[in-house]
């Protein structure tokens, strides 16, 4: 009986240690961020482009890549928005949710979620080179627009199918079409979709290696789509590649900001659904 | 409407397409034997040998799983079994916070936080050199990234088991542990599989964390402390001299290739299982 014990109480102490290791690591990796990051921190850095001499330690800031991001990260939502909205409509209001052809298209989009982002930047660079356009914002916003897709159509996907089917039947039975019928559930999921938009967001801003190949860097703020655009986790890349100790800590400063960026993204949008869920009709 | 949902999933055959389409150069040139099994990486002579890197990418993704999974599964029972409601709806949200952090914020940690103590404190007991850029190193930060990936499908995974189970279990005088141990992970078997290769595929494909902290040596790896070359960082790393150097964009876009191939085979693999769980949770 006793060894029983020992056994339970052992693996109750290895559990929560895992836990510990699991949650705390959160912890570590922001902990480390901010430690490293605060010193180097300053008005200038978000304020101002790279002055002349930036990248050997002289003044300015990463504007170009926060601006050069927030670009991408919301020309890709806003693009994938308006072809997820459809599909996601097209998945549950035309085919149904028990559709064989649904499950797979819903199986279908969870395996484009598993793609990696490498993979979406090459084929975005392929499509580039075949129509002939540089490493431009316009590249960088389709590259990741491919990326942000699958994860808008599946989210609007969930959110969708909480609406209770009651509401799209009595829409229907008051003669509404399927397309008037998916307006009353649309609006029903309005904050369903922010929460998509969000998500897609912060997976848009943090990613590297769709733009890498496609955006290109640019040491100003593009002004039109055919520019390249600076983008704030490839400014982080170059600069901790660097010798220079100052510029190695604009790096940490720049993780910083994209680190508070993101975690106010992930922080509203698990709020926001949380607040979905509790509203829901039942 | 239609168009759309068909344009946008087949955008799956088409990069599928694509890159083959313009891997044919490389493939022309040697097997796709000779190609997986050269050592020989010498771009300028147009010898393409990928071993060293499918090699780098293997070492880093094994030793994450190996780290990530033990860890992730005590974890997911914990959260699931034992923890009180008040702490689970505290833990949960610090796993979810984790999922949302870039992965360039995952290598500069790992070049802050790993890799100084890789060199200064783990390697010293091993071997006489490190430079704390290695395999290893690769695999911690990989390892934290596909934490939250593996916690949250295998906590969705141990909710489809039936309560009379574990109830039936507890009854007959079984403790917690062994309830977990002879009803939960018989039970959740085919769903932690599944939940383990999509890790594994997640990590298979992680670029620029990895590239910041494995070295980036064109050799096999032979131990945890080498530094290694995974797949996805050579793409990353050259795409600057492709254009110029004849077949070495047709070898990188080879090397996408057999990433896309790999991670889709391991995603459809997994994604079948899981819906399979749910359908049976539905019926």
């Amino acid at each position: 009986m006793t060894r029983r014990k020992l056994e339970e109480n052992f693996f109750r102490i290895l559990m929560l240690m895992s836990i510990i290791v699991v949650a705390g690591s959160f912890f570590l990796i922001v902990g480390t961020i901010f430690y490293k990051g605060v010193p180097f921190m300053n008005w200038d850095m978000i304020t101002k482009i790279p002055g002349g001499g930036f990248y050997i330690g002289k003044e300015g800031g990463v504007l170009n890549a926060i601006i050069g991001s927030l670009y991408v990260a919301g020309g890709a939502t806003v693009l994938g928005l308006l072809i997820s909205i459809p599909v996601a409509i097209y998945i549950n209001m035309y085919l149904g949710n028990r559709n064989v052809i649904a499950n797979s298209l819903r199986i279908a989009f969870d395996v484009l979620f598993g793609i990696p982002s490498i993979v979406y930047g090459a084929f975005g660079f392929l499509i580039m080179v075949y129509f002939g356009i540089k490493a431009s914002l316009l590249g960088g916003i389709l590259a990741v627009t491919l990326l942000v897709i699958p994860i808008l159509v599946r989210t609007l996907d969930e959110v969708i199918i909480t609406v209770p089917k009651e509401l799209r039947d009595a829409s229907l039975a008051l003669g509404a079409t399927r397309w008037e019928m998916s307006k009353v559930v649309l609006r029903q999921i309005r904050p369903g979709i922010f929460t998509a938009i969000l998500l897609s967001f912060g997976r848009a801003i943090g990613d590297v290696a769709s733009v890498l190949f496609t955006a290109g860097f640019s040491d100003n703020i593009p002004t039109s789509l055919h520019q390249p655009a600076a983008t704030l986790p490839l400014a982080i890349f170059f600069q901790l590649g660097s010798p220079v100790e100052e510029v190695q800590g604009r790096a940490y400063a720049s993780a910083l900001i994209l680190t508070i960026v993101v975690l106010i993204i992930t922080v509203l949008s698990s709020l926001l659904a949380k607040r979905f869920s509790k509203n829901k009709i039942q | 409407m239609l168009l759309l949902t068909i344009l946008s999933v087949s955008v799956v055959v088409v990069i599928g397409i694509g890159l083959y389409y313009k891997s044919v150069p490389v493939l022309s040139n040697s097997s796709w034997w000779h190609l997986l099994t050269s050592r020989e990486w010498k771009p300028l002579k147009g010898l393409f040998g990928f071993f060293p890197f499918i090699m780098g990418t293997l070492w880093v993704t094994g030793i994450a799983i190996i780290i990530a999974l033990p860890l992730c599964l005590l974890s997911s029972f914990y959260i699931t079994e034992y923890a009180p409601h008040r702490v689970r709806k505290i833990l949960v949200p610090f796993v979810n916070l984790l999922s949302g952090i870039p992965p360039v914020i995952f290598g500069v940690w790992g070049v802050l936080f790993i890799i100084p103590l890789i060199q200064n404190h783990i390697a010293p007991h091993f071997v006489e050199f490190s430079t704390g850029y290695s395999v290893l190193a690769g695999g911690i930060v990989l390892a934290v990234m596909i934490f939250p990936l593996i916690v949250s499908i295998v906590c969705e995974v141990l909710a489809t088991i039936p309560k009379e189970l574990k109830e039936a279990s507890l009854s007959l005088g079984a403790t917690k542990w062994e309830t977990i141990r002879k009803v939960y992970l018989r039970k959740a078997t085919p769903g932690i599989i599944a939940a383990a290769v999509l890790a594994i595929s997640r990590a298979f494909g992680e670029t620029i964390a990895v590239l910041m902290v494995c070295g980036n040596n064109a050799a096999v790896p032979h131990s945890v402390f080498d530094s290694g070359y995974p797949l996805p960082a050579l793409i990353a790393n050259n795409y600057g001299e492709m254009l110029s150097i004849p077949m070495y964009d047709s070898a990188l876009m080879f090397a996408a290739l057999l990433l896309f191939i790999i991670i889709l085979l391991f995603n459809i693999i997994s994604r079948v299982i899981l819906t399979r769980l749910e359908r049976r949770l539905a019926a």
